[in-house]
């Protein structure tokens, strides 16, 4: 009866540590993320103010009271920004009218180009819930900082000019409080159960 | 009748047989060539395609050219903590005996000054160079704005 315990004790002991320092490995990691400014800042705390495909101003306070999901992106992208707000519209499809009380945007990281005209023009070939937002360079740097995301202009070969930009996109509740992140390709079965926690 | 078959003959040549075309260069074989349509020509294009290798060598995508743009260059996005960038590829690995898909993400065609507006439905050729096969033509369809994955089933299917 002896050995089969004393195993049981180890079992559960390796059990014990591995545990504690997986939970350690988590903890240390948001909280080394929240220390480093990497996690973005609650949505009340943001401050910008950018201009809608419409023309009108939006404030971050205007989102508070639903859920918003944001993303970066420039309409002189090739390949991933299409193919980001394509999958944008299959998740909306896919949520249904329950995504219509949500905030869904795309903050231009390339306001040289893109003009609220612009991005009108080319957001009308996605789903008509997503929001295009652009504006002078410093509330556009100022909205990244907020969500601690990063971009920068890229010098191309026939002179003209490409973005780097944070591909992720970005989810919050309605209080404006930082949910999760869908990364970029990451598998629609994770996606949009996602962003119905964001919407619960 | 003569004329029904040299009409039918003239539609096969003519409509559906460019389009999801699968194109071999010696022991490579692409197929699925897409692209997205464009707003106007000031913005850059795409191209996605897969090359499948059949043979016991490596070879490698150099290069590719197309009517439908001046300065068609071979790109990967690569994401760096969360950052998506978009260097210029030297070249696209055809691993032997297996395939590599230029697709949305990863290695792509970026066809920068389009020479015309890339309307859906319509093809445009572009030819491909590789180290070892040589070139090969192939027409690409145009696929909405909105899409995400070729419409052309893959060879096999």
């Amino acid at each position: 009866m002896k050995p089969p315990t004393l195993m049981r004790v180890g079992v559960v002991a390796v059990a014990a540590v591995l545990f504690m320092l997986v939970l350690g490995w988590w903890q240390t990691r948001d909280g080394d993320r929240q220390a480093a400014g990497i996690l973005p800042l609650p949505i009340d705390q943001m401050s910008f103010a950018l201009t809608d495909q419409s023309g009108d101003t939006v404030q971050p306070k205007d989102w508070l009271g639903r859920p918003t999901m944001v993303f970066f992106g420039f309409t002189w992208c090739p390949d991933i920004c299409p193919t980001t707000l394509s999958d944008i519209s299959i998740w909306l499809e896919e949520i249904g009218p329950e995504a219509d009380r949500m905030n869904t945007v795309l903050i231009s990281v390339d306001p040289g180009r893109d003009t609220p005209e612009i991005l009108g023009d080319y957001l009308s070939n996605f789903d008509p819930r997503i929001i295009g937002l652009t504006g002078p360079l410093p509330q556009i740097e100022q909205a990244v900082d907020g969500f601690r995301a990063s971009f920068r202009k890229v010098p191309q070969d026939d002179g003209d000019y490409t973005m780097d930009h944070t591909a992720g996109v970005f989810l919050f509740d309605a209080d404006g409080r930082f949910v999760s992140i869908i990364d970029y390709h990451e598998d629609y079965r994770y996606a949009v159960p996602k962003i119905r926690r964001a919407l619960e | 009748m003569k004329r029904i078959f040299a009409t039918l003959a003239l539609i096969a040549a003519a409509g559906p047989a460019l389009a999801c075309e699968t194109v071999t260069v010696g022991p490579l074989e692409v197929s699925q060539a897409w692209s997205r349509a464009s707003i106007g020509t000031a913005r850059p294009g795409v191209v996605y395609l897969t090359i499948r290798n059949s043979g016991t060598a490596d070879d490698a995508l150099m290069s590719i050219t197309t009517p439908a743009a001046d300065m068609p260059m071979l790109h990967q996005t690569v994401m760096t903590d969360g950052v998506a960038s978009m260097p210029h590829a030297m070249e696209v690995p055809v691993p032997a005996e297996g395939q590599v898909a230029l697709e949305p993400g990863g290695y792509h065609a970026m066809l920068m000054e389009l020479t015309q507006v890339l309307e859906e439905g319509e093809t445009f050729p572009v030819t491909l160079t590789f180290r070892d096969a040589g070139k090969v033509t192939i027409p690409v369809t145009i696929q909405n704005i909105g899409a995400s994955e070729p419409t052309c089933p893959s060879p096999d299917e």
